[in-house]
């Protein structure tokens, strides 16, 4: 499943992250298994996976917060077990939870980083001016960030995070609990930074903005279940899916999840997507099975959704058996 | 170290001083509660102190003088007495506070011009009513003395010596009796122990639970210059404390400041460094707000109180305590403030004192730079 651009061994010298077999316990519990994946340079990662699948926890030890178990990485060059001092000056971090001063207003959030990474005199007004535009937050530079939406909270908090015009950033979860205007948004930003050159390394439960990728890491359980470009993995899919559309899609689910050859179900928008082997055959089957309802069916591309629906119920069943 | 760095912390912390009621509460609003609330609970005007006199004199004179006290509105003459035995009963069982005993001579003392040597023993176990009573007593016993002065110059004689008679006082059951002027420095030394642990007992616990601090963390900043800056804004409080409360103790409790001003502010900014780092530490360690400001209170308002000698003299504890009053950095800051405030000692008398604040300072603050992690744990 690795796309081409791909290397698994870690050591791509173009590589700004780069992972190898990177495990962290706590206890018995691993919550990251054995993870080897490398970002290039102004590449946007994306890191997709189920909650407490292990996102932010291979975040926070690429960000040198987080002491890995096992296994190596590097980020910027920089080994991510002894050089985490090194890293910091090279990263910008967006941590899951919101987390500026609330009591702060905007400019003061944006000064005390400014001082924090040092930002020379002569380019302090001018980062800051940027930070503000960037964000879209003049009307609010005296606002205290406890007063903002949460679309300007996340703004903010990346403009925090790029102030000091970092090669590599982390973002994790920038655009949860955010509306969709404001998602829109968030990622325009995150195209501008990738266009100038900056890595950016982003995790996120929304496929839309999977999509937006250009290339996806899954993990599951804590393991790197899937690697490569959305276009390679959409190719990838073993399989094709069938979309039902009915009027009660619940019920359903229970009656054709034991048909032959259906590998996978889920409830999808107003109907069902199956995986299937063989498209033509299942709606075949369930039109004999089912004559009484009155079901609309055809054969879609898949989305990065249903591979990852199908990856998850693979993965369950493997771990039930 | 990079100034930038620290000053940038240090903006930051002092803009949340401002903008948090609770920590200007802490800082600055309950420093002075304490200060009014212990200052006059310990300072409290005492009057009609009951009184036993024992007359050996049985002469007009020592009529005249014993008179005085009945008369005057601090005293309250409950008996007489016929000897130690009686003036031990009558104090053991709380009719009486002082007693006079007035001499045999005391007539002929007085006539003459020789002077003579009133008795009174006081029950110090409340130091603070025995240091009033004391006060009063020699206030009646000068008044009767000026009077004795003058009349025997109205009656033309010679000018006799003004201190014709004096007050010999025994303190019984509290011979180290401390006076209001002693505890008052004392109650700084307290109050700026318990504040300064408290206030940043908050700071590191704060950011772990907001969850600013793993932003923090992953930042290029130094530990050395996140604890520097963080303790920059409560130092400045500490100090705002210390001067608000040498006003207090200057213009509203009348407490004399013999020492050289730059001299306290020096010792305190030495002790404020302590106790500011070990309230650091402890909110280091716990990473929460509750957990680390309980531990901060115990820690420093129990022994502060009990263990420093600010009311309770060291010297009355039990052997093993007093051993255990040498870790209570409170009670060399209250020997410290005490000996410039009110002796005006130079720092050479209390060097040993300056030096262990320091020595602690340093501990505490080296401790803290060990136990802060740029990790998440
Ligand atoms: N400090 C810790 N101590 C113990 N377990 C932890 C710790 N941090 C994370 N875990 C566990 O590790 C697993 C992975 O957590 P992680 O936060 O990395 O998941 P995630 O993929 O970011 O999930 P989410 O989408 O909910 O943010 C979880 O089961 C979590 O409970
Ligand atoms: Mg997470």
């Amino acid at each position: 499943m690795n796309g081409a651009n791909a290397t698994t061994t870690g050591e791509s010298p173009e590589a700004q992250v780069s992972l190898h077999e990177l495990t962290r316990r706590f206890g018995d519990f691993t919550a990251v298994d054995r993870v080897t994946l490398d970002v290039a340079r102004g590449e946007i990662f994306g890191f997709l996976g189920p909650n407490g699948a292990g996102k932010s926890t291979t975040i926070r030890m690429l960000c040198g917060i987080l002491p890995p178990s096992s296994g190596s990485g590097t980020v910027a060059g920089y080994d991510i077990a002894t050089q985490s001092e090194q890293i910091k000056n090279q990263i910008g971090y967006m941590s899951q939870k919101f987390s500026l001063y609330e009591e702060l207003t905007v400019e003061e959030n944006i000064d005390f980083y400014s001082g924090i990474y040092r930002i020379p005199a002569g380019k302090k007004a001018e980062r800051k001016e940027w930070v503000i535009e960037m964000a879209g937050l003049a009307e609010q530079r005296g606002t205290r960030a406890q007063a903002l939406s949460g679309g300007w909270k996340q703004r903010l908090a990346l403009g925090c995070a790029v102030l000091h015009e970092p090669p590599i950033v982390f973002l994790d979860e920038p655009t949860s609990g955010v509306d969709p205007i404001s998602r829109r948004s968030f990622w325009e930003l995150i195209y501008r930074l990738s266009g100038e050159g900056v890595t950016i390394f982003v995790t996120t439960h929304y496929m839309e903005e999977a999509e937006c990728c250009d290339r996806l890491g899954f993990i599951f359980g804590g393991e790197l279940i899937a690697l490569g470009t959305p276009a390679e993995l959409k190719a990838g899919f073993p399989g094709q899916i069938v979309e039902i559309g009915c009027e009660r899609p619940f019920e359903l689910l229970q009656r054709v999840e034991s048909l032959p050859g259906v590998k996978s179900s889920a409830l999808f928008g107003a109907g069902l997507h199956l995986a299937v082997e063989n498209a033509e055959q299942t709606i075949a089957a369930i039109g004999r099975e089912l004559p009484d309802l009155d079901l609309r069916m055809e054969r879609i591309t898949p989305s990065l959704e249903d591979l990852f629906v199908s990856f998850m119920q693979a993965q369950g069943r493997a771990a039930s058996s | 170290m990079k100034a930038k760095r620290v000053s940038a912390v240090a903006r930051k912390e002092f803009l949340h001083v401002l903008r948090d009621w609770r920590s200007l509460g802490i800082g600055i609003a309950i420093p002075l509660v304490m200060l009014f609330l212990f200052g006059y609970a310990l300072t409290l005007d005492v009057d009609r102190v009951p009184l036993v006199v024992w007359d050996q004199s049985q002469t007009p004179a020592s009529r005249t003088f014993i008179g005085g006290f009945s008369a005057s509105r601090y005293f309250q003459l409950v008996g007489e007495a016929g000897g130690y035995g009686e003036i031990e009963r009558a104090i053991e069982a709380r009719r009486a506070v002082i007693a006079l005993v007035v001499p045999v001579d005391f007539a002929r003392g007085v006539a003459s011009g020789r002077g003579s040597s009133v008795q009174a023993i006081i029950d110090g176990s409340d130091s603070n009513v025995a240091s009033y009573a004391l006060g009063y007593a020699e206030g009646v016993t000068r008044s009767y003395s000026n009077q004795v002065t003058l009349d025997s110059m109205r009656r033309g004689g010679l000018p006799q010596p003004a201190a014709g008679l004096d007050l010999e006082p025994r303190v019984w059951f509290n011979s180290d009796m401390e006076s209001r002027n002693y505890i008052f420095p004392g109650l700084i030394a307290v109050v700026m122990m318990v504040i300064a642990a408290l206030l940043t007992s908050l700071t590191v616990a704060r950011e772990w639970e907001v969850g600013t601090m793993e932003q923090l963390i992953a930042t290029p900043v130094t530990r050395g210059e996140l604890i520097l800056g963080k303790l920059i804004p409560y130092f400045c409080i500490g100090m705002l404390d210390l001067l608000l409360a040498i006003l207090v103790g200057e213009f509203v409790f009348d407490i004399p400041m013999r020492g050289q001003l730059w001299l306290i502010f020096a010792s305190c900014s030495v002790f404020l460094a302590g106790a500011l780092s070990l309230g650091m530490l402890i909110s280091i360690v716990t990473k929460s707000q509750f957990l680390s400001s309980q531990i901060a209170l115990v820690a420093t308002m129990l022994p502060a109180f009990l263990l420093s000698g600010f009311v309770f003299p060291i010297a009355n504890m039990p052997y093993p305590i007093q051993l255990f009053t040498h870790v209570i950095t409170a009670r060399y800051f209250v020997t410290l403030l005490r000996g410039i405030y009110l002796k005006g000692l130079g720092l050479r008398l209390l060097v040993g004192e300056a030096l262990f604040l320091l020595a602690f300072a340093a501990l505490v603050l080296t401790l803290a730079h060990h136990k802060l992690r740029k990790k998440i744990e």
